[in-house]
């Protein structure tokens, strides 16, 4: 009886120790073996849930305005931890469109080596490198084969849109449909031949406030990142929809992809 | 003995008839496939065969798909209506081109020809690579107004497309890659070069009248220069002083967004040019005496008008009547009716 109080206190106290252990120390660094982590991009208007079509909002410039579209490439994830060790997810995995409305795709899901990492940094749209390279290659979500309505490729100036933002809005003309509708398609590489517009934003993300993101093997760590879409028209610049409803391929879109970069809050980790 | 040699007379008897069978099926249907081949006095090609190498299989699927009216949102409109073989693959006798439910577009209808050697695609340039072309006007919405997506989706209910993708590819899966990379082996192998310009050139023995010769001296003298041979075009973008058009379409700035790109357009091929009227980005000029009228005397100036059209103070190309005459006999030695008339790139 006594023998096996002592063995349970034993066993006990070696699992404290243990559960300690896992909490202190990081695992060895290791980027051939890989845990998973992913990034999760909550849409929010302000201080409200996103609702597509449903929602009603309101911008800077006091014009209301809804949201009927949502999509945008996120591309190129690195994580680093406070050691300043770094790791770059291939390229081949690392790209994803966010789509407002799709629970699959609202993460990123990505595989990195196990460890605690302090810094996320990503790019909101898709590389030159990408842009350019040969249409066999090109799969998965840089398929440019979608439409006109939700397709983030521009057939007409190679390239894809790396932001994709429709609604209506009371302050937008009626246009040949019919609708009061406002679009902002952004994108815009660098271009091919010819030096252009580059809306190519990268935006890193400091996660030792929030939660640090712990990545071990069987467990699904999960940096949670607000959105705040409402900074698309308020930034450093106050979009009106009045005066832009449509944005597309133009100088101005630089103001909007300025915009956008500051969208992103690190919330909170599940570890 | 004897009849060990009757059994091998009769054996080959009977290969040489089939043989000659054989032989007579295949020149009635097409010569044979000999991939992509570059003429003599063509320059290296810009396209990227490595990635991408013609075979009998891919042209074949490649040439179906640019007749196939699948390829837009009702099924009634193909590569094929607005590219059009006897028009050298243009839609001849219309200014812009009219698409899906005869929607008018912005621009004339440009010809697919030796595309191979196209660094950039479209009038203004905005395409850089041959494979991503076809997407331009499947999606726009007053040429095709289709998406690709769907475009597979009709070619995968097809009974023929699977296995013509799998003799072409390896594998009956229809991807995006495959039906741009099989629209590419065709259109790269729509190639003029046998034009008589061509056949002197090359010494095949065709020679220039004396008024075809001084017009080409003609030609080197004030045009070549943007018009370069053998393709007659330099591929660049230039404001050609015709002024702005009917639906201010401002060019190359469309791609660029810089100012010094405006009313900027890609320098087209004079090869064909009998077969490809009416001319420039907007289709203006129905003849080509228009045309050169136009360089002539008539070139408007503007902040962007190219350097070569405003020479020593004077606006445009000078030319007399006798010096045009020249030049439009020189100019339909670069028509080339073997290209027009190739049953090997007409619909099947």
């Amino acid at each position: 009886m006594k023998f096996h109080k002592l063995a349970l206190f034993i066993a006990c106290l070696t699992l404290t120790l243990s559960a300690c252990r896992k909490e202190k120390n990081e695992p060895v660094f290791n980027n051939q073996d890989l845990a998973p982590l992913s990034i999760e991009f909550d849409n929010i208007v302000g201080g409200q849930n996103l609702y597509l079509n449903t929602g009603n909002y309101v911008n800077a410039k006091g014009e209301a305005f809804n949201v009927t579209l949502l999509q945008y490439f996120i591309s190129n994830i690195k994580v680093k931890k406070a050691d300043g060790t770094e790791y770059v997810v291939p390229q081949d995995s690392s790209y994803f469109l966010i789509r407002e409305g799709s629970e699959e795709e609202g993460s990123a899901r990505v595989n990195v080596p196990e460890g605690d990492y302090t810094s996320l940094t990503f790019t909101i749209g898709v590389d030159s490198l990408r842009s350019t390279m040969d249409v066999s290659r090109r799969t998965g979500v840089l398929d440019p084969s979608g439409g006109m309505e939700d397709g983030m490729y521009w057939g007409w100036n190679s390239g894809y849109i790396f932001f994709k933002m429709e609604g209506i809005s009371g302050a937008a003309p009626v246009d040949p449909s019919g609708q009061q509708k406002y679009r902002f398609h952004i994108g815009g590489f660098g271009g091919y031949s010819a030096p252009t517009v580059n809306n190519i934003r990268t935006v890193t993300m400091d996660l030792s406030q929030a939660g640090v993101a712990q990545v071990r093997k069987g467990r699904k760590s999960n940096i949670h990142l607000m959105v705040d879409i409402a900074k698309v028209m308020n930034g450093p610049t106050q979009v009106s929809i009045a005066e832009n409803p449509t944005v597309m391929f133009s100088e101005f879109s630089l103001l909007i992809s300025a915009n956008y970069m500051q969208m992103f809050r690190h919330d909170h980790t599940e570890n | 003995m004897n009849r060990n040699i009757i059994k091998v007379t009769l054996g080959i008897l009977m290969v040489l008839t089939l043989a000659a069978c054989r032989k007579e099926i295949i020149e009635q249907v097409v010569a044979p496939f000999l991939g992509f081949q570059r003429p003599a006095n063509f320059p290296e090609p810009a396209y990227h065969f490595d990635t991408n190498p013609v075979t009998e299989a891919g042209f074949e699927l490649g040439r179906k798909l640019f007749y196939e009216p699948r390829l837009s949102r009702n099924n009634t409109i193909s590569c094929g209506s607005c590219h059009i073989q006897s028009a050298a693959f243009t839609h001849h006798g219309h200014d812009v081109s009219h698409g899906i439910d005869d929607r008018l577009g912005k621009r004339n209808s440009p010809p697919i020809m030796n595309l191979a050697w196209n660094p950039t695609f479209m009038w203004d340039g905005g395409i850089f690579d041959l494979d991503l072309q076809p997407i331009a006007p499947i999606t726009a919405h007053e040429e095709m107004d289709e998406s690709v997506d769907n475009v597979l989706s009709k070619l995968r209910a097809q009974p023929a497309y699977p296995e013509l993708f799998r003799k072409a590819f390896g594998s009956t899966e229809i991807t995006s890659a495959r039906f741009l990379q099989a629209l590419s082996q065709f259109m790269v192998m729509c190639i003029s070069s046998n034009s008589k310009y061509d056949s002197v050139q090359r010494h095949e023995g065709a020679v220039f009248t004396t008024l075809e010769a001084q017009g080409y001296q003609l030609f080197q003298q004030k045009c070549a220069a943007c018009h370069t041979e053998p393709l007659f075009t330099d591929h660049s973008f230039r404001n050609n002083g015709i002024g702005i058009g009917f639906n201010g379409d401002p060019g190359r700035y469309d791609i660029t967004l810089q100012d010094g790109d405006k009313y900027k357009f890609k320098v087209p091929s004079l090869r064909n040019l009998q077969y490809t009227a009416p001319y420039m980005h907007d289709g203006r000029f129905y003849t080509l005496e228009a045309v050169l009228d136009q360089y002539s005397g008539n070139v408007q100036h503007s902040p962007t008008l190219d350097p070569l059209l405003q020479q020593n103070g004077v606006l445009g190309i000078p030319l007399n009547a006798d010096e045009k005459n020249a030049l439009l006999a020189f100019l339909q030695t670069l028509n080339d009716r073997t290209f027009i008339t190739n049953k090997m790139l007409a619909e099947q």
